[in-house]
């Protein structure tokens, strides 16, 4: 529970994937699409893997990953990603973080 | 020239239309020959009127010769009339499969045959009359009869002609047909079952969940087009906004159900959904991810809406935006894990017979198209509620039918074309 949160509340814009989820690589090219760069965390790769997989999906994510947080709060997984940016909520949200180079 | 020198084929066909019976004998008269060219020369010599070499040969043909009287008349068989006959024949031709045998006859009278029944006996002494008959008229006569014939024949073998030519082309388009439908059975029976014997248990499973699919998606059409009509007489007439408020919500909603069971059959086998086959070819032309693009979607819908407020206007510019975005970073996604599969299928050294890992390994790497379609599906089902949001009731009636009749004219599309008419063969 810790470590999840912990590096979510580090960055701005945190993106919780696995090395191999291409949904999550999108989700990565949607947030560079809207200026925001996001910090990406490999859990496959972090020896506590397992225990993050286990919080996401107790956080209430359907898939573990992608799980995306904005300003240290669980925005979700794709599906809330996507219905948040359709219904024009996504912006607003992020423009506190956008960093247009 | 005597008349019984003369190499031809003979047929005789006879219908015993009471008894039904069917009897086809060919009494060879020394070599079969094509009847081209030499057809006339050779049936006019034939009916040379020399009576004292000319012979009328009479067969009658049957099973059991105690059957009784043929409905066969024999002025049929008179020396002239078969000579017409074989127009007639030549348009009921039943292939023996033997499409270039001559059809034409040649009549002799043979009197040992007068004896095995009375009644043949009859008409053959009505046919051996005839023939006398016509002997004594003058010859211009026979020969204008002879012409007459000539050209009969002659038309009848076009028509014969045109009658093949045309089987054989039904004949390849059946082919190209069948060949079609093999080729889109093998794209929609996808069985996964690359490593022996691992997979083929489900394949069952995932023709049935197809099959299921399939079915339902034939109803799912139906009642879209009825819903089409419903919305458009509606439309025209002036109903209030609640009883279109109920149209409406059904019509999003018959969207929403095609993409619950698209899901179901995507978990059964997601390329039989990637790759359209369920669709008609000119939506398969349109299709991104498994169904239509959702930014396309409103480029149809807005024209059909105007006019839209200001805010309206906003909104909907904003939603296709939004649209294209989320639609690039799926597309950007998807070709990441082509790539992916790509390189692990290829993965590993060539010269070594065992694929097997490299391939277990991209069947995993393939569970996420699964999600993407989902997540297509999703994009669709949100870009539709937010359309919903937008517009007013009368609106998304409007948007609704548009969408709807969109579709319906792609399928109309596509039935056109795939009955085109194929080009013309014959001069």
């Amino acid at each position: 529970m810790d470590k999840v949160m912990r590096l979510a509340s580090e960055k701005d814009v945190v993106v919780f994937s696995k090395s191999s989820c291409c949904l999550c690589y999108a989700i990565t090219i949607l947030f560079q699409e809207l200026g925001v760069t996001s910090t990406v965390h490999e859990i496959d790769q972090d020896p506590e893997g397992r225990e993050m997989e286990k919080t996401l999906v107790r956080l209430g994510c359907n898939a573990p990953v992608p799980a995306i947080f904005v300003g240290g709060r669980l925005v979700g997984s794709t599906n809330e990603v996507m219905s948040l940016h359709l219904s024009g909520g996504l912006i607003p949200m992020l423009k506190p973080y956008q960093t247009w180079c | 020239m005597p008349f019984s020198n003369l190499p031809l084929l003979v047929y005789i066909y006879q219908i015993w239309e009471e008894e039904g019976i069917e009897a086809i004998e060919t009494w060879n008269v020394g070599e079969q020959q094509e009847l081209e060219g030499d057809e006339e020369s050779k049936l006019s010599i034939a009916l040379d009127i020399n009576s004292t070499c000319a012979k009328v040969a009479f067969f009658i043909i049957s099973k059991s010769m105690n059957s009784p009287t043929p409905q066969f008349v024999p002025s049929r068989l008179g020396i002239y009339e078969p000579i017409h006959q074989i127009g007639i024949w030549g348009e009921n031709f039943k292939s023996n499969g033997n499409p270039n045998t001559s059809t034409s006859v040649i009549v002799e009278v043979d009197n040992k045959l007068e004896n095995e029944s009375e009644t043949t006996s009859h008409e053959m002494l009505t046919a051996s009359n005839t023939y006398e008959q016509e002997a004594s008229k003058p010859i211009d006569k026979i020969q204008r009869r002879l012409a007459q014939n000539r050209e009969a024949a002659r038309k009848s073998r076009l028509r014969k002609k045109a009658y093949v030519q045309q089987l054989e082309n039904s004949r390849l388009k059946l082919i190209q047909l069948e060949q079609e439908l093999q080729r889109a059975r093998q794209q929609g029976l996808y069985m996964g079952g690359v490593l022996e014997g691992s997979h083929i248990g489900f394949s069952g499973t995932v023709n049935s969940g197809i099959a299921a699919f399939e079915m339902e998606y034939g109803r799912w059409v139906d009642v879209q087009h009825r819903q089409i009509c419903e919305l458009r007489t509606t439309l025209n007439a002036h109903i209030s906004d609640i009883e279109l408020r109920i149209l409406v919500e059904s019509g999003i909603g018959h969207y929403f159900e095609l993409f619950r069971m698209k899901s179901t059959v995507a978990k059964a086998d997601v390329f039989y959904v990637i790759s359209g086959v369920w669709k008609t070819s000119a939506e398969r032309f349109f299709s991104w991810i498994g169904g239509f693009r959702p930014s396309e979607l409103l480029k149809v819908l807005v024209p059909q809406l105007d006019p839209l407020t200001e805010q309206q206007i906003l909104e909907v510019c904003n939603l296709k935006q939004s649209c294209q975005q989320a639609e690039d970073a799926l597309s950007q996604g998807m070709e990441k894990l082509q790539e992916t599969v790509s390189s692990t299928v290829a993965g590993g050294p060539v010269d070594e017979v065992s694929y097997i890992p490299q391939v277990a390994t991209a069947m995993e790497k393939l569970e996420a198209l699964v999600s993407f379609v989902n997540q297509a599906d999703h994009l669709r089902q949100e870009t539709l509620q937010q359309m919903s949001r937008i517009l007013t009731t009368r609106q998304a009636a409007r948007g609704l039918l548009a969408l709807g009749e969109y579709f319906h004219r792609l399928r109309a599309l596509s039935t056109l074309w795939a009955t085109r008419p194929p080009e013309p063969s014959l001069p």
